[in-house]
């Protein structure tokens, strides 16, 4: 079990709704998974339509529905984005994206500090996507922020976790839960964060772009688990070499 | 600098030699390459890479599936008028072509809209000629204001206009502007618009740059294919979309393959582009560029566009009319084309199924970007 704001979870695996072939599909994937909380772009839902496939889908999964902002470029819009989200999906979680460059989706720190000020005070809980910027963490403490939410690598690369050393260092100073969003393309790469002692991952690409993302989706289910395991039971330390057979200080027991 | 200033250091014949020139070496270095170049592409879309067409298809595949998923985003065109000022000669709105024009009123907008969005679409392309007196950015803000609330996704193609007009369109709720080149042969330009405003090849070229100065959320660019050599044609676009990648970096960009069609009056093509040269040139474009949107209109044929959706297109149309009027108000008015695919949304959206694809209908919100 772990907790952000108030709420807990016991599932540390979270989903995005994008990029599935089909409504069905994802709510499979959703189910498979074990998931309690999937995050849908505010831009995808409509309001106006008596009903919507997508929203419908993921309210049958029985998952917390965690709007996010994406779309936005800078942080008045996102404040905007995220109050007419709340009104949509009748939630004050925020999955704060602020993404100017439309291309590799760079988060960015100047505006994402400014809205999660904003948001917080507004009494929003804010889950902010970021750079693996150790500094801006603490900054987005300082702010109010619910979770911090840093990258793995570029959002869809499924490269893994190149950003690991400036994880750890993030993981070791967090207060708030340290969420691995972004770049997680294979279980292997999940467990890894999650035996780093991230709080939890989300990952989206990796499990519906896949070509079976429901068994996709058990894999990382049961990625999530292991890693946390292991963490907890505590890594046993990496060496090389065996350990020496004349240790330097062995004069000292003589 | 603007693009003009760069596609002003290159030479089409050059480039043309280059391109003819790939060999299958440089297709292959091309293909095994991590990040494509703009001379990548151009292996990519020379005759040497035809053997290559499968891996191409398959490495397109997996980027796009990797970038946009399993969905393809559906909208609708909506003519606005017909009315227009330019002769050119591959179009059937050209003002030489003698037949009634028409431009719709508030009315006949609003019932068009009815139609439209009664088929489930929620992203609109609004089209028109260039009728600079009656069919101007005032008109647009109006049809804007009135369509707003029913759209939640509202592009233009419409003539080329300045900064300040596209800074007031992107405010009034345009998402994207569409403006195509026709073609990047400067010489051969003149023989295709011989009058009117649009006649000014480096005004048109320069037009993406006023877009992107004016702070519009994407910019589509294209060439008619039929016109000039599409090989050429395609790597100067392919260097104007690089370009304004890098100088607007927060604008997103569409390609669209418009590809010559009968329409009343109008010329036969220079040359014709195959099935298989247009999924080479779309293959190419996803492998140089992995997040562009590829967009596949009503102009291709029943069998082409069954096949197509999984070798790297982002966007169709569907059941499209090509005249202003064309849904419900007047079906019989000056048509721009003649469409090939004529099915309606529904057996579109059945096919994107069929090929394991979501059909996605909204995927934006006036609300991200009005303040």
């Amino acid at each position: 079990m772990f907790k952000i704001a108030d709420k807990e979870f016991s599932s540390r695996l979270f989903l995005g709704s994008g990029k599935y072939g089909s409504s069905k599909e994802m709510y499979e994937s959703i189910i498979a998974s074990g998931t309690q909380m999937v995050t849908v772009a505010l831009k995808r839902i409509d309001t106006d339509a008596p009903s919507d496939d997508l929203i419908e889908a993921l309210k049958k999964a029985n998952v917390k529905l965690w709007p996010n902002t994406s779309g936005v470029r800078n942080a008045k819009e996102a404040v905007f984005a995220a109050q007419l989200a709340r009104e949509a999906l009748e939630t004050n979680w925020i999955k704060l994206e602020i993404h100017p460059d439309p291309r590799y989706l760079m988060p960015d720190p100047i505006e994402t500090l400014k809205a999660t000020e904003e948001l917080a005070k507004l009494g929003f809980i804010v889950l902010p996507y970021i750079h693996a910027d150790p500094v801006l963490c603490k900054r987005l403490e300082d702010a109010g922020t619910a979770a911090v939410m840093p990258l793995g690598s570029p959002i869809g690369s499924n490269k893994g976790l190149k950003t690991e050393d400036f994880l750890e260092i993030i993981i070791e100073q967090s207060k708030v839960p340290v969420i691995v969003d972004a770049g997680i393309g294979a279980p292997s790469h999940a467990a890894r964060a999650l035996e780093m002692g991230a709080d939890a991952v989300l990952v989206n690409t990796a499990i519906a772009s896949s070509n079976n993302s429901i068994q996709m989706a058990i894999a990382f289910k049961n990625a999530v688990i292991a890693g946390r395991l292991a963490f907890e039971a505590g890594l046993s330390k990496v060496s090389n070499k065996a350990s020496a057979t004349s240790p330097l200080t062995s004069f000292l027991n003589k | 600098m603007n693009f003009k200033n760069r596609f002003n250091t290159y030479n089409w014949d050059e480039q043309k030699t280059s391109i003819y020139s790939k060999t299958s070496r440089d297709v292959e270095n091309a293909l095994t390459s991590k990040k494509r170049t703009l001379e990548d592409f151009k292996s990519l879309i020379s005759p040497a890479a035809t053997p290559y067409l499968e891996q191409m298809a398959s490495l397109s595949h997996d980027l796009t599936t990797k970038r946009f998923g399993k969905t393809i985003q559906m909208f609708a065109p909506m003519y606005l008028s017909n009315e227009c000022n330019n002769i050119c000669t591959y179009c059937g709105f050209s003002l030489d072509n003698k037949v009634k024009r028409k431009t719709l009123t508030d009315t006949e907008i609003l019932k068009e809209v009815a139609f439209i969005k009664a088929q489930g679409f929620n992203h609109i392309l609004l089209v028109t000629g260039e009728a600079n007196h009656t069919v101007h950015v005032s008109y647009f803000k109006n049809a804007i204001q009135l369509i707003k609330s029913h759209f939640a996704n509202i592009s233009i193609e419409v003539q080329p206009l300045e900064t300040q007009d596209y800074k007031e369109l992107h405010e009034a709720g345009v998402y994207s502007v569409l403006v195509y080149q026709e073609t990047y042969h400067k010489e051969v330009y003149k023989h295709y618009h011989p009058k009117g405003k649009k006649s000014n090849f480096d005004y048109r070229l320069e037009t993406p740059d006023r877009v992107g100065q004016s702070g519009t959320h994407k910019i589509g660019l294209g060439v008619l294919l039929g016109l000039e050599d599409w090989r050429v044609d395609s790597f100067f676009c392919a260097l104007h979309l690089d370009y304004l990648q890098k100088t607007y970096w927060q604008t997103k960009y569409s390609i669209s393959f418009p590809r010559m069609r009968p329409a009343e009056g109008i010329i036969e093509p220079n040359v014709i582009v195959t099935d298989k040269e247009l999924v080479q040139l779309l293959c190419a474009y996803r492998l140089l560029n992995e997040d562009v949107e590829l967009s596949i209109s009503t102009r291709e044929s029943e069998n082409l566009r069954n096949n197509i959706i999984p070798l790297g297109v982002t966007s169709m149309s569907a059941g499209s009319k090509t005249n202003p009027g064309g849904y419900i108000v007047e079906p019989e008015s000056l048509e721009q084309f003649e469409i090939s695919d004529e099915r309606n949304i529904s057996q579109i959206s059945h096919l994107i199924k069929q090929s394991g694809y979501e059909p996605v209908y909204k995927d934006w919100d006036h609300a991200l970007s009005h303040l």
